[in-house]
């Protein structure tokens, strides 16, 4: 075992993928000889050469069309976007094309591609780098969404992404990227993708997370137990599409109360769809309304004001004592 | 018998000022003043401080993020310097020098690097947008702030920048093919750096120039010298002017280089680039070819030198006050610039985070 931040256990499951399997590509822009802006693929190119991990021109639609077309000639492209605000550039060959090509070829063809990009907010970030855009694809049929929030996880989901028949986006929280270490088998194994893990065990309400929020709601869940001596139950999603409902459910059954801490915008997104999924089959064991601790609906702020915007430890509280007392 | 196809580059390339400061081509030398000389040279001047002063503020965080523009001197400055203030600047996120030159503020710059609502707050008689940080957006909509003049009859001309890198984005073919098409009065500029961060322009595209991809779009594509600042003037005047008289858009490539890493966040440049490289475009620089060049013309002395450099550290000590002194965010007034007439869960939103205070 070693200890590894999140950015080495990713590079650490690439590299393994890379090795065990030569249909696995790697490629995006500055990822080959630079090894990526965050290095997430350090030393890739060396190991492997650069044509299975190489530099790509600027462009991501390109990108990954590229990685549908290798795709569907039986490679399995990892193609990295560089910041997720990117990821527009390349909606229509991830959502219309790739996403699509086992259904609109009655099964003939499919796209075991991983589109990795790091994303979210907190580390001040230009403009247009840090949105939180995974709501996109939640409500994307065909692609699979999966968002880890520590360095093992991120090992584990990764491998089962690359290994996965059908387009996973794998969202990389650039906040979580260096910010802790934690022991990570050196070995190959995977996490299931479609699978919450309950990352703090309490009786009195259930709080839902992903991404750096799990950090966020861990922390005000310690200080809420310390000082009110109330105890959370946090549930880290760790995919957001397929999301685990009966993990919620199994939740809640125990706590009677729920909310759901999102660093994206509030309406439309991964919040909105786990109350619906609450409300479609644990509404019966609910005592209070499920509420959200989000930001407001505004573009993704400027970089002074970021740490005010996302949900805030303070924020977070009071989120849990109004869940407790409606 | 096989077809002959066409490998050759197509377009011609310009200079003016050789790397020793000699005029190489007097047909292309443009007919500036004596004074507009001089202001080339201390717009040059001062934007060489500036950006040293801003890495080294960078460095100390007291500015958020930043592109540094040593090198590109000639390339900024000699373009933006061929418009009127009237023609509209689509910038990308290195393009601080021409939007300064062109009127925004430089305590803006400050503020916008900073990650401040009111860097982005140009101005109404200063004719640019913001920074473009998604490479490749400016081109196409470059296009359409040339269709504008176009339509309402105004003698304006649209200019967009980008770099080697953003040659390859769909937006870019987009941009010149629409510019084309509607005959429209636009130039685009492509800083041909040599990177797109780490990767090579030979990564980027098997054509042998940039410029060239004009061709396909139908419109003159000229590749220039990017280190020589009246070499740089003059193909872009002549592109404006074109495009204002109704002769439609015209791509310019400036070969030029980027001394500095990519942007001060964390970019290495000695992980893509041997020092051998980086003398060797050292040697062309924009600041010592055109200076020798009008010492010898007795118009640039080191009494102009020292000046300038004062009135550069002047400006950016006076802009960090402003910008200083600009007062702080708060969510409710971002919730405010959303819409004309906020949605109702807008309004409640609003509340919510003005109660927090
Ligand atoms: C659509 C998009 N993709 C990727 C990026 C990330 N990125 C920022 S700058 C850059 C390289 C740009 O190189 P170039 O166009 O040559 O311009 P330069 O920075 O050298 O001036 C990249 C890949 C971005 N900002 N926007």
């Amino acid at each position: 075992m070693a200890q590894m931040t999140m950015i080495q256990a990713i590079t650490n499951a690439l590299d393994l993928e890379l090795a065990r399997d030569e249909r696995v590509l790697v490629f995006g822009e500055d990822v080959g000889h630079n090894g990526g802006v965050f290095r997430a693929t350090e030393g890739l190119q060396k190991k492997y050469g650069p044509n299975r991990v190489f530099d790509t021109p600027l462009a991501e639609s390109g990108i990954c069309g590229l990685a549908t077309g290798l795709a569907v000639q039986g490679f399995r492209p990892v193609a990295e976007i560089q910041f997720f605000g990117f990821v527009f550039e390349a909606m229509d060959e991830i959502a219309s094309q790739a996403a699509r090509m086992r259904y609109r070829s009655g099964g003939r063809y499919h796209c075991p591609i991983v589109y990795r990009s790091p994303f979210g907010g907190g580390v001040k970030t230009p403009e247009l780098h840090a949105d939180s855009l995974e709501g996109l694809f939640v409500q994307t049929p065909g692609v699979k969404v999966v968002i880890p929030s520590n360095p093992y996880d991120a090992k584990g989901l990764l491998i089962s992404a690359i290994r996965d028949d059908d387009p996973v986006i794998f969202l990389e929280h650039m906040k979580l990227y260096r910010s802790f270490r934690q022991e990570v088998p050196e070995e190959p194994y995977t996490v299931p993708i479609g699978k919450a893990a309950v990352a703090r065990e309490g009786k009195d309400l259930t709080v839902i997370a992903y991404g750096a929020m799990v950090r966020t709601a861990l922390q005000a869940a310690e200080e809420w137990a310390k000082t009110r001596g109330v105890q959370a139950e946090v549930i880290d999603l760790r995919t957001i599409n397929p999301i685990d409902i009966e993990t919620i459910v199994e939740s809640i059954k125990k706590t009677h109360r729920a909310v759901i801490v999102q660093e994206a915008q509030r309406s439309s997104g991964v919040a909105a769809e786990v109350i619906a999924q609450i409300n479609e089959n644990a509404i019966y064991y609910l005592e209070g309304p499920v509420l959200r601790i989000t930001p407001p609906d505004t573009v993704y702020p400027f970089a002074l004001i970021e740490d005010e915007w996302l949900p805030t430890p303070e924020r977070v509280l009071r989120g849990f004592e109004k869940a407790l007392s409606l | 018998m096989t077809t002959d196809v066409q490998t050759k580059p197509v377009v011609p390339y310009v200079q003016v000022l050789d790397e020793q400061g000699n005029v190489v081509d007097s047909d292309r030398m443009p007919k500036l003043s004596d004074e507009e000389l001089r202001t080339l040279m201390y717009r040059m001047v001062f934007t060489r401080i500036w950006d040293q002063r801003a890495v080294r503020l960078t460095r100390q965080g007291r500015l958020g993020f930043y592109a540094p523009v040593s090198g590109q001197e000639a390339s900024m400055i000699g373009s933006e310097f061929a418009t009127r203030k009237e023609d509209f600047i689509l910038p990308g996120y290195r393009d601080m020098p021409q939007l300064v030159w062109h009127g925004w503020p430089l305590y803006k710059a400050f503020l916008y690097s900073r990650g401040h609502i009111e860097g982005g707050r140009i101005p109404e008689d200063v004719n640019i947008l913001m920074p473009q940080i998604i490479i490749g957006a400016q081109i196409v909509q470059c296009a359409g702030v040339a269709l504008a003049f176009k339509l309402k009859g105004e003698k304006r001309v649209a200019i967009a920048y980008t770099g080697d890198g953003g040659t390859s984005q769909g937006d870019f073919y987009e941009g010149l093919n629409f510019a084309g098409a509607f005959h429209a009065p636009a130039v685009f500029v492509v800083q041909n750096n040599q990177f797109a961060i780490s990767v090579p322009v030979e990564l980027q595209t098997a054509a042998k120039t940039l410029a060239q991809k004009a061709v396909a779009a139908g419109i003159p594509g000229i590749q220039v010298d990017g280190m020589d600042v009246l070499a740089v003037y003059s193909v872009m005047k002549e592109a404006v002017e074109r495009a204002r008289e109704g002769g439609g858009p015209t791509l310019i490539e400036c070969v030029t280089f980027r001394y500095g890493p990519h942007t001060m966040s964390g970019d290495d440049p000695t992980r893509y680039r041997s020092k051998e490289v980086e003398n060797e475009w050292e040697r062309k620089d924009p600041l010592i070819r055109f200076r020798t060049f009008l010492e010898r013309k007795g118009l640039w002395s080191q009494g102009d030198e020292e000046r300038t450099i004062e009135e550069a550290k002047e400006a950016v000590n006076e802009a960090l006050k402003q910008a200083d002194a600009a007062p702080k965010m708060t969510i409710p007034e971002l919730i405010d610039v959303m819409f004309k007439d906020l949605p109702a869960h807008l309004v409640r939103q609003r509340a919510e985070f003005a109660e927090e205070g």
